[in-house]
C-alpha cells in the first residue's frame, strides 16, 4: 500500500509536528513500511468473523459515583512547564 | 431578484452536563464553581499512564435521557478518542463515542401552544456520552499574552444530543430546545443551567431554495456561542437572512468546489454572526477506539427497568391534565412547563377542591405571580396545597368572594395557618341570609330612585347598592346582594 509524501505532511500537520525535508522523506518510507507490513492482514479470510471493538474481552467495568479527594493543586501544577498560583499558563490561542 | 421560495433547514447539537457527583472517568468532584484546578487528579489532568474508569451513575443518567428521547439502546457500546489539540484538552484527545454510540434513532415531539406551527416530530440521530474539556480563563494581567487554564471542568460527563435537520424555522428550534430542557429536567438528569454551561447549543443551518427544475442548498453553517434560547433564535433568524442574501449575490451553493462547512460565532451585542477561524483539517479527528476503557453492554432488562422508572413525562402529563381536570391545552401546557413540583401541587389542590379549572386559575393568576415576584419556587411556597384547595372551596360555596379570597391567600402566605383561621383573623365571616335581606331592605328604602329604576327594568341599577352594602358589611357577597335587591325591589 505505501504512503505518499502528502500523507506524511498532512499527518504531521494534524499532530502539530514540524518536519524537515529529510525527515519527511525518511518518515514516508518508514511509515510506508509499517503500513505494508500491516497490510498482510488483509490477505486473511475474515468471512464470518465478528468485528472486534476492543482488544480485551471484558465489559462493564464501572465505578460508583462517589467523590474522592482530588490532588493538591500545588502538587498537580508542579508538573507544568509554565504556571502561576492557580492556573496552567499556555501560549495564547489564535483567534481567541 | 427577490422572493424565491426557500425552506430553512436546522439541526441542533446540544451538550448537557449530567448531574453526577463525580467526573466521568475519575472520582474528582464535578461541582461547578470551585477555585481553579482544585478538582483535578492525574486522570482528568491528562498525566501519562493515568487510567480512566467509567462512572456508573453517568452511564445510567445518559441511558435515562436517551430512553426519555425514545432512542434505541444498542446492546453494545464503546468509547473512542477524538483527536485534536487545544490547551483546555490536556490529553490531546476527547474521550467520546464514534461508530457505536450508546443510543440512536429517537425523537422528540414539539408543538406550539400558540399554534404558530403544527405538532412536529424532530428526529434524534444519536445521544452519546463523552467528557467535557477544561476552561481557558482570560488573563487580567496586562502585558501577559498567555492563556490561563483551569481543568476543573475537564472530564465532567456530557450527553451530546444530535438532532436530525428536521426544524424548519428559528422559532421551531427554540421550541425544541425548550421542550428538550423540560424533558431533561423532568428526568432529573441535568440542571440544564445555561449560565453555568450545563446546557450548550450548536446549530447547523442552511437553506433549500426552490428553482424550477432542481433544488439548491446553500452551504451549511455551524453557529456557535449562543448563550440563551433567545440568542439561538436570533442567531438563526439572522443566519437565514444572511445566507439568502449571500446566495442572491454569489450563487454559491453546497457541492461547489471549495465550499466547506463554515463555523460562525454569534455576537449577541452586535446581533450578528461572524466567521470563526477555520480549524484547518478540523473534520479530521482520526477517531480510534479508546484502549483504556472497556465497552459497556446493556441488557433488555436494564433498558426495561430504566424505562419503568422514568416517571410521567411532559407530553403524557399535558394530555392527562387536560383530560382528567378539564383544562385547555394551553393551561395544561403552562402548568407542565413549570416543572414536576408545580404539577404535583396542582394535582393536590385540584383533587381536594374537585375543580381543576379553578385550581389552574388560582395557580396561574395568584401563586405563579407571587413566586415570580418573590423569586421563589413552589417547593418554598408557604401555603400547603390543601389550604389553597379549601380557599377555592370557600369561594365556590360563596363563603368568600374572589377578592376576599385573595386577601385570605395573602394572609396565609405571610402567617400560615388554615383558611378558617385566616378568615377569622381577617374578620371575615359568613353573612346570615336573614341579616343580608335586612341589610338589602334598608338600602332599598333609603334609595327610592334605584327601586324605581329596577322596577322599570333597569336591573343594572342594583349594582350601585353593592358598594353601599359592602361599606356596611365587608363580608357580603356582591352576587347575593344584587340577587336579593332585585327580588325585594320587585316585591315592593
Ligand atoms: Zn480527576
Amino acid at each position: 500500500m505505501g504512503l505518499s509524501r502528502e500523507d506524511v505532511i498532512k499527518v504531521a500537520q494534524l499532530a502539530r509536528l514540524e518536519l524537515s525535508e529529510a525527515e519527511i522523506a525518511a518518515l514516508t518510507s518508514q511509515l510506508g513500511d509499517v503500513l505494508t507490513y500491516i497490510e498482510q492482514l488483509s490477505k486473511l479470510d475474515t468471512e464470518g468473523v465478528e468485528p472486534m471493538a476492543h482488544a480485551v474481552e471484558m465489559v462493564n467495568v464501572l465505578a460508583e459515583d462517589v467523590i474522592e479527594e482530588s490532588f493538591d493543586r500545588e502538587q498537580i501544577l508542579s508538573n507544568a512547564p509554565s504556571r502561576d498560583d492557580t492556573c496552567y499558563r499556555v501560549p495564547p490561542v489564535l483567534g481567541e | 431578484m427577490s422572493g424565491t421560495a426557500y425552506t430553512t433547514v436546522i439541526g441542533l447539537e446540544v451538550h448537557v452536563q449530567l448531574d453526577t457527583r463525580s467526573k466521568l472517568f475519575c472520582r474528582c468532584s464535578s461541582q461547578f464553581g470551585a477555585p481553579p484546578n482544585t478538582q483535578t487528579c492525574p486522570v482528568c489532568s491528562g498525566q501519562p499512564g493515568a487510567l480512566p474508569v467509567m462512572n456508573l451513575r453517568a452511564y445510567e443518567l445518559a441511558m435515562r435521557a436517551a430512553i426519555g428521547l425514545n432512542c434505541e439502546i444498542p446492546q453494545f457500546t464503546k468509547w473512542d478518542r477524538k483527536n485534536y489539540f487545544y490547551p483546555d484538552l490536556p490529553k490531546g484527545f476527547q474521550t467520546s463515542q464514534f461508530d457505536l454510540p450508546m443510543s440512536q434513532d429517537g425523537y422528540l415531539d414539539i408543538s406550539d401552544p400558540e399554534g404558530a406551527f403544527e405538532e412536529r416530530r424532530i428526529g434524534i440521530i444519536r445521544a452519546h456520552l463523552e467528557e467535557d474539556a477544561g476552561k481557558s480563563l482570560h488573563d487580567e494581567e496586562a502585558g501577559k499574552a498567555d492563556s490561563r487554564i483551569d481543568l476543573n471542568r475537564c472530564g465532567t460527563p456530557l450527553l451530546e444530543i444530535v438532532s436530525q435537520p428536521d426544524m424548519r424555522s428559528a422559532a421551531e428550534a427554540r421550541v425544541y430546545l425548550t421542550e428538550l430542557k423540560l424533558l431533561l429536567t423532568y428526568l432529573e438528569v441535568s440542571d440544564c443551567n445555561m449560565q453555568e454551561g450545563s446546557l450548550r447549543v450548536d446549530a447547523n443551518v442552511n437553506l433549500h431554495i426552490d428553482r424550477e427544475e432542481d433544488l439548491i442548498a446553500t452551504p451549511i453553517v455551524e453557529v456557535k456561542n449562543m448563550n440563551s434560547f433567545r440568542a439561538v433564535q436570533r442567531a438563526l433568524e439572522y443566519e437565514v437572512e444572511r445566507q439568502y442574501e449571500l446566495w442572491q449575490q454569489t450563487g454559491r451553493k453546497l457541492g461547489d468546489v471549495g465550499v466547506t462547512k463554515e463555523t460562525r460565532g454569534w455576537d449577541d451585542e452586535a446581533q450578528l454572526t461572524r466567521a470563526q477561524r477555520g480549524k484547518e483539517e478540523s473534520s479530521d479527528y482520526r477517531y480510534f477506539p479508546e484502549p483504556d476503557l472497556l465497552p459497556v453492554t446493556a441488557t433488555g432488562e436494564m433498558v426495561q427497568s430504566v424505562r419503568a422508572g422514568l416517571g410521567e413525562l411532559p407530553a403524557a402529563l399535558r394530555t392527562r391534565l387536560a383530560r382528567e381536570y378539564q383544562l385547555s391545552p394551553y393551561d395544561a401546557d403552562v402548568l407542565v412547563n413549570q416543572g414536576r413540583s408545580l404539577v404535583d401541587y396542582f394535582v393536590a389542590v385540584a383533587d381536594r377542591c374537585g375543580d381543576g379549572k379553578s385550581a389552574s386559575n388560582w395557580l396561574q393568576q395568584d401563586v405563579l405571580r407571587h413566586l415570580k415576584e418573590t423569586g421563589t419556587t413552589i417547593e418554598a411556597f408557604a401555603v400547603p396545597g390543601e389550604q389553597l384547595a379549601d380557599l377555592i372551596s370557600a369561594v365556590h360555596s360563596g363563603a368568600l368572594t374572589t377578592s376576599r379570597g385573595r386577601e385570605v391567600l395573602t394572609h396565609l402566605i405571610s402567617n400560615g395557618g388554615t383558611v378558617a383561621q385566616a378568615m377569622q383573623q381577617l374578620g371575615i365571616e359568613e353573612v346570615d341570609q336573614s341579616e343580608l335581606e335586612e341589610l338589602c331592605r334598608e338600602l332599598l328604602i333609603a334609595n327610592p330612585k334605584i327601586v324605581a329604576d329596577i322596577q322599570s327594568g333597569k336591573t343594572k341599577a342594583a349594582g350601585a347598592l353593592v358598594g353601599q352594602a359592602k361599606g356596611k358589611n365587608p363580608n357580603v357577597n356582591p352576587h347575593d346582594v344584587q340577587r336579593i335587591c332585585l327580588k325585594l325591589a320587585a316585591e315592593m
